[in-house]
């Protein structure tokens, strides 16, 4: 259907943003953070970029050894001051070598701007937690466990959330059946475990 | 009162006899738990020692959903997430869209969302203070309230033809002109509600009981609120002026005129105030919106299908409850390969713990009041 498809793309965007955008065309977007990043820990971003230089996409794509003391560092460094984290959540591509992308999306209330930190994972390989930078990652990383079946180092509490505890399996993974029986698993809990 | 003399003999007895932690099961049918919220609180005598949430009833895999329809079917989801407030989710929905395109909304179109945006602020903070007051015991503040957002579901109907779950917004813009009489019984709206935000001020802001109830319980710093990811009236209510209508516009935000308002103490109270004060802000936003409302189409040119090109996107706005936002992975077809929604009820209430420990048993109820959940957005 490609006679469909309309482009826009020589349009200029009226929208209020689109000043910022334009500046920067000249110099890609989050070089002044990535400077921050590497002046302490030289080579920690692994690649950089943002969905059509838009300032607030920034991505930077960190090793998993290194995203505690990076997101720490990101944290407290007066010129990035990202105390919020927005949100955490990760996203399954099956075919790829590292098939999990665990994403943190940072927010710095004092210069307003926002990044998108990225650590690739294996099937299996536990990712450090972050609930000790930001507390509002422990309930973040208990979905995640819950939904994708990853697993956090020293989290405080890894449980499930969402599902119940006993639930087999993990929706939000690209092979998870959207119909019939599938791998749904759920069996009934005993009295003991419950508790009762 | 218990002498001191009598807190000896007391420590006395329960060395003998011990003490032992209560735990009481808040939920999930209790009123107060504003839908199916279950907390498991850990009590020792009346004060809160320690709390679980137990969530996840109302999960319906939302985002899995999201993953597997076009990009235009999902409209209506969004509407079932924060059902309180649906139209602000579809415009949620639809500027994280359009941020993968250049199109340019018009005008007109951009003022309706606004428009219809803050109508639906005004529908959510009165179910909030409804249910609030309730809890903390003032009926007739309930009444009152649910007469107001009568009113607002009432132009809803009037303009998208639903009342609770309007599927308001399309990707580009509105599906058609709203109708004139929309706009005349939004004035008549407009020009009431001020005196009925004073009404509901004169029976709670200098009420004795509610301010015993409110004031000093509850309290968070602003560090804490930013350490626990809190979003919307609550960080305000903390002192940090931070609204995204300001810090991140869109819609027709950047040409209006309002004041954000802050809390000092970050108590329920200021909370309470907060949320008031944005009511009338609100009513302010409106009310330019109609003074200024431009002609014109209400949708740009928009191709057939939909089909961002690859790429991955992060767009949040203002929702009455806090930073509502989606996280969109495009691989270039119909339908989206990752949507995560970003949940301030979620996100908001994982500081119920914080919040709650140390306080009495009876201030638990006010605080799940004040942080303002929806369920439906909460287990997505």
């Amino acid at each position: 259907m490609p006679d469909e498809v309309v482009e826009n793309s020589e349009e200029t965007n009226g929208a209020p943003d689109s000043g910022e955008t334009a500046e920067e065309v000249k110099t890609p977007p989050g070089e002044d953070l990535k400077e921050v990043v590497e002046s302490a820990f030289p080579g920690a971003v692994l690649e950089q970029s943002a969905y059509e230089d838009h300032e607030d996409e920034t991505t930077f794509v960190l090793g998993v050894d290194s995203l505690v003391a990076v997101a720490t560092h990101l944290r407290d460094h007066g010129d990035s001051l990202f105390k919020l984290l927005t949100d955490l959540t990760a996203a399954h591509y099956p075919e790829a070598e590292n098939p999990f992308e665990m994403l943190y999306h940072l927010y710095s209330i004092e210069h307003n701007r926002r990044l998108r930190l990225k650590v690739r994972i294996k099937e299996g390989q536990a990712v450090p937690t972050v609930s000790g930078i930001w507390t509002s990652a422990d309930w973040m990383e208990r979905e995640v466990y819950d939904l994708f079946g990853i697993e956090f180092e020293d989290h405080p509490d890894l449980r499930r959330i969402l599902l119940p505890d006993n639930w087999g399996s993990h929706p939000m993974r690209k092979d998870y059946p959207l119909e019939g029986r599938g791998e749904r698993i759920y069996t009934k809990p005993t009295r003991k475990e419950i508790g009762d | 009162m218990v002498g001191v003399a009598n807190v000896s003999r007391i420590e006395q007895q329960s060395t003998v006899h011990g003490t032992e932690e209560l735990v009481i099961n808040m939920g999930p049918q209790h009123p107060s738990t504003h839908g199916v919220l279950r907390v498991i609180l850990k009590l020792d005598g009346e004060t809160v020692n320690d709390l679980d949430c137990d969530i996840g009833y109302l999960h319906r895999g939302t985002e899995k959903i999201g993953e597997n329809i076009t990009y235009t079917m999902f409209i209506p989801y969004t509407d079932r997430l924060d059902y309180i407030a649906a139209p602000s989710n579809n415009l949620a929905w639809v500027t994280a869209v359009e941020k993968f395109f250049d199109w340019e909304i018009p005008m007109r179109a951009q003022y309706i969302r606004s428009m219809v945006g803050e109508l639906s602020r005004i529908a959510s903070h009165l179910l909030w203070l409804a249910t609030h007051a309730l809890d903390i015991g003032a009926m007739t503040v309930f009444l009152w309230c649910f007469r107001e957002r009568e009113m607002v579901l009432d132009l809803f109907e009037t303009a998208f033809g639903g009342r609770l779950t309007v599927n308001a917004f399309r990707l580009g813009g509105l599906h058609e002109d709203v109708p004139d009489k929309f706009l005349q019984l939004t004035q008549e709206f407009i020009d009431i509600f001020p005196s009925r935000i004073d009404d509901y001020e004169t029976l709670l802001t200098n009420n004795r009981i509610w301010l015993q109830r409110t004031r000093d319980v509850g309290i968070i710093s602003a560090e804490d609120a930013m350490d626990l990811g809190l979003t919307g009236p609550i960080i305000r209510g903390s002192g940090v002026s931070w609204d995204l209508r300001r810090a991140k516009p869109y819609a027709a935000y950047p040409y209006l005129d309002f004041v954000v308002p802050v809390g000092e103490n970050g108590d329920i109270y200021d909370r309470y105030l907060v949320r008031i004060e944005e009511l009338r802000q609100s009513t302010r936003i409106i009310q330019q919106c109609l003074e200024q409302l431009p002609g014109g189409p209400v949708t740009c040119k928009t191709p057939r299908t939909i089909k961002p090109p690859e790429g991955e996107i992060y767009h949040s706005i203002e929702n009455p409850k806090g930073e509502f936002g989606f996280y969109i992975v495009s691989d270039g077809t119909t339908t989206p390969y990752r949507v995560r929604i970003r949940p301030p009820s979620f996100i908001n209430l994982g500081g119920l713990k914080k919040l709650c420990v140390g306080q009495l048993v009876a201030d638990v109820v006010a605080i799940i009041g004040s942080i303002d959940i929806v369920l439906g957005e909460c287990d997505r």
